[in-house]
């Protein structure tokens, strides 16, 4: 380890070696409850966070009630297979994200279009799993 | 809710999927792959940055979730936590944006907590390299500092009847109401000059007594300043003016509540506009009179904001104004990856490679996003709309309503100011002629990166003046184009070397060669005297007598923040880091909020201060939407920021970062046998190691960074990849990730934590600089 100064700052020079044995350095044990940090996408008390980050604009954009409203309904689904009593918001979601192919672009728009949207007794979120699998957006 | 463990299992799933966005998450359930898909498309509309960084630093559960990691951050492609982005090089790496940080020099006033305000002489003039050229030692400063930065219209002449412009304007910006004096100046009997005292270049006394009012008083009312002052020459103009503008006020007022009363009777609630008769679509107002949240500003803090609003506020409808004619759009990219583009059509589109490899806009959302301005208060679940190439030009805080430079009044019950700043000019260019004004470039936004990016395909020489962020990034970017075209980039600042107030003196100048190498001429010690038109060229004299001669100048020397509402809305401006200065929770006044670039703005853990990088205003952004719609919660998430300079140089840094604290630096050799002696010739800088010289560690000579072109240093013979932390009374205030990524949480953490460490390199372990 060589260290150096160069006025009021030093510089240290470390091998892989010096830095193999653990820090001891001490960090303050974080609050899982803080208030005021950011959240993940579930809160604390188990709702969701719609300002996350991480969903991007779904929650904000022109759809974005119809995402809250299916999102919610499959987040507090108690159903056997979750979800699975929000079909109409998922589907009420779909159409309008269909008005909008710039906002929520779709790999095989085409496709989707062609499809029937009654035929799904399995329910329209097949049709999209299937389409979504054959591309990456 | 069904269980953690079920809803976990189906976001592991899709986490573990190959591509960045799962699509199909192989959950067992319809509804589960749905829910997939629903965050599939998050990948296609990353409007944040990609500026990815996990969570918690480890990617692992938290509250249950193994989620986070993936997608935290600022939305877009992510990461899993933990895997660095492979070996690619620091742009490639991160590739993101980061802001024009002015760092402003009102530097090291020391506004820890508790700390008492006092102004430091940080020795930054003696070094004869003052932010501003003209500018003098701190306590005086203000007033002629803010005359130097004068707008270009209002100086285009020069002169004493200028100045007195500018001094009014510095009042202005202060919240100090005063007579107006561009009425006097106009009145052309040279009186003007004696009253304000301005002296060509020198410093007026009556602003600077002035400019120490609002330090102890805080800003006034316009009636009682009109009052106070003594009517001087023109000071009958001063009351006059009070009166009138205070008719004007009350007119607008009783105007409002007109407005409003009626307003009230047609838009009972925006939840059901159905109901509403009025809303015949050609019948409605091009521009809403009353909207529920006004966002003053198009950037990146009101786009943030906006979102911030509307994912909390089911229905909510923000109204942004915009000065600019674009729609929001992301700054970073303009002066780094728009320039590596190899689309030759990039100034249209522009649209640039993350380095995920994905292509995207540096608009946050495409036009369809938005909601036109005349359906906003009619739209069932209300929107966002914007209103572009407006200003707002007058606010009347009592009355909640603003006037925008065409006459039209918009009420709100929530406002936000995201004014941003402008972009600050040199005095000597100033004052130079028209014609040097035509070949000056002052960038900030698209339509600059778009004219420079022409005259950079059509001119022989470049001259950007200006050390920090901005300006070495852009030089960077140049001096890329200047070896595949012939083009001569030059760039010249006070500092001794690039990103000198932000880096300690040995890294800084290890940067500027590094500088060097991307075919930049880097002057640095270099302060403008003067500039002039000579043939078709431009003459930039230095004052050490030095001379330039270019064809076009980038002057990237600062952001003055846009604080002229301060005036009409009596908030309260910043005498030391300028913005309007607000609370913790970016709260000016009861219903009005400040985020982004003209916020100045408590930081619980840093004290108070004004930051101009993109991370930011992201961040402020989102927390102000936030606390519009009820969260009241402190800046508590720190923001960050980073820079790319070349292949060799890229880092991310978090904090206070500012050269004149002192720091630690813990660099990476790469076996015990290197020296970093190789270093230390390149760099230029003199220093001794404790090891060799045991007996002395006392300060070094600096020698100045013009070395010779440099070789190519081996890795860990140099400052190849490091963080360095900057102390304050012993705690870290701020740190740089210096060409190692990935470790953000844990810098975050730690400074967070604001503890005292016996041993930094302690702590330096903790990010494991010598993985990838």
């Amino acid at each position: 380890m060589l260290i150096m100064h160069n006025g009021k700052d030093r510089i240290i020079f470390v091998t892989k070696e010096d830095h193999e044995t653990p820090s001891s350095a001490e960090l303050v044990a974080d609050d899982p409850n803080d208030p005021y940090e950011e959240q993940g996408l579930i809160l604390p008390n188990g709702d969701i966070n719609w300002n996350c980050p991480c969903l991007g604009g779904m929650a904000s954009g022109p759809c974005g009630e119809q995402f809250k409203s299916a999102f919610s309904c499959f987040h507090y689904s108690t159903e056997e297979i979750k979800g699975s009593d929000c079909v109409d918001q998922f589907r009420a979601m779909q159409e309008c994200m269909q008005k909008y192919p710039d906002l929520y672009p779709q790999e095989d728009e085409e496709e989707e279009k062609e499809k029937p949207s009654k035929d799904l007794e399995a329910n329209p979120m097949e049709a999209s799993v299937a389409k979504e699998e054959k591309g990456s957006s | 809710m069904k269980s953690v463990k079920e809803t976990a299992a189906w976001v592991k799933a899709w986490r573990n999927s190959p591509d960045t966005w799962a699509h199909s998450c192989g959950g067992d359930t319809p509804a589960a792959t749905a829910a997939c898909w629903i965050f599939s498309p998050c990948s296609s509309v990353p409007e944040m940055p990609e500026r990815h960084e996990c969570h918690d630093g480890q990617g692992e559960e938290r509250q249950g979730l193994a989620f986070p990691c993936r997608c935290w951050g600022h939305g877009g492609a992510a990461q899993p936590c933990g895997k660095a982005p492979g070996t690619r090089g620091p742009r490639a790496a991160r590739g993101l944006y980061e802001t024009r940080d002015s760092r402003e020099p009102r530097q090291p006033r020391d506004t820890s907590p508790g700390a008492p305000g006092q102004p430091r002489d940080t020795g930054r003039m003696q070094r004869g390299a003052p932010r501003r050229p003209e500018a003098e030692p701190r306590g005086k400063t203000r007033p002629s500092a803010r005359q130097a930065s004068l707008t270009r219209g209002e100086a285009a002449r020069g002169g004493p009847a200028e100045a007195a412009v500018a001094v009014q304007r510095v009042r202005q910006q202060r919240g100090v109401e005063v007579p107006d004096m561009r009425r006097r100046v106009g009145v052309e009997d040279g009186r003007g000059e004696q009253h304000t005292g301005a002296g060509a270049g020198g410093t007026p006394q009556p602003p600077r007594e002035a400019a120490q009012r609002p330090q102890r008083h805080g800003s006034r009312t316009i009636e009682a300043r009109g009052a106070e002052r003594p009517p001087r020459k023109a000071g009958r103009a001063g009351v006059y003016k009070t009166l009138k503008e205070n008719k004007e006020r009350f007119t607008s007022r009783v105007t409002t509540i007109t407005t409003r009363s009626e307003e009230n009777e047609s838009a009972t609630s925006d939840a059901d506009p159905a109901s509403r008769g009025t809303a015949a679509p050609g019948a409605r107002p091009e521009v809403p009179s009353h909207v529920p949240f006004l966002l003053i500003g198009g950037g990146t803090a009101a786009f943030a904001a906006a979102r911030s609003i509307r994912a909390r506020d089911p229905g909510a409808r923000v109204l942004i104004v915009s000065e600019d004619p674009a729609l929001p759009y992301m700054r970073p990219p303009l002066s780094k990856e728009l320039w590596f583009s190899d689309d030759p059509h990039v100034t249209e589109t522009l649209r640039f490679k993350q380095w995920n490899g994905k292509e995207r806009s540096i608009y946050f959302q495409p036009p369809s996003f938005y909601v036109p301005a005349r359906d906003l208060p009619f739209v069932e679940n209300g929107g966002v709309a914007v209103l572009r190439g407006k200003k707002v030009v007058h606010m009347d805080v009592r009355g909640n309503v603003v006037k925008l430079n065409d006459g039209t009044q918009i009420s709100y019950d929530k406002c936000l100011i995201a004014t941003g700043g402008s972009p600050r000019n040199l005095p000597a260019i100033e004052r130079a002629g028209k014609d040097v004004q035509q070949r000056l470039t002052l960038f900030r936004k698209i339509e600059d990166f778009k004219n420079l990016e022409k005259i950079s395909r059509e001119v022989k020489s470049i001259t950007i003046i200006g050390g920090g962020f901005l300006g070495s990034e852009l030089a960077c970017a140049l001096g890329r184009r200047a070896r595949t075209r012939g083009l001569e980039v030059i760039q010249l600042f006070p500092e001794n070397g690039n990103m000198g107030k932000v880096l300690p003196e040995y890294l800084s100048s290890w940067t500027t060669e590094k500088v060097r190498r991307e075919g930049v001429n880097v002057m640095p010690n270099a302060v403008v005297k003067s500039v002039s038109v000579c043939g078709n060229r431009l003459m930039i004299k230095l004052k050490d007598g030095r001379k330039v001669e270019t064809d076009h100048i980038v002057a990237a020397v600062g952001l003055e923040p846009n604080v002229e509402l301060a005036k009409s809305a009596g908030l309260e401006v910043d005498s030391d880091f300028g913005g309007f200065r607000v609370n913790a929770e970016l709260q000016a006044r009861s219903n009005i909020w400040v985020a982004g670039d003209a916020a100045c703005f408590y930081d619980i853990k840093l004290g108070r201060r004004r930051v101009e990088h993109h991370d930011h205003a992201v961040v402020s952004g989102r927390l102000a939407g936030e606390n519009m719609t009820g969260a009241a919660k402190p800046y508590w998430h720190q923001s960050m920021f980073w820079s790319d300079l070349g292949p060799d140089v890229g880092y991310e840094a978090i904090g206070l970062v500012d050269s004149s604290l002192p720091t630690v630096g813990v660099f990476a050799k790469a076996t015990a046998k290197d020296t970093p002696k190789s270093a230390t010739e390149q760099s230029g800088t003199g220093i001794r190691s404790e090891s060799e010289t045991e007996a002395e560690a006392s300060e070094v000579a600096i020698s100045s960074s013009s070395s010779p072109t440099p070789q190519v240093p081996k890795q860990g013979e140099d400052y190849g990849k490091g963080v360095i932390f900057y102390l304050r009374d012993k705690v870290v205030v701020g740190i740089v990730l210096w060409n190692i990524f990935n470790r953000m949480p844990i810098a975050r953490k730690i400074i967070k934590d604001g503890e005292e460490h016996a041993d930094l390199n302690e702590v330096a372990k903790l990010f494991n600089i010598h993985e990838d």
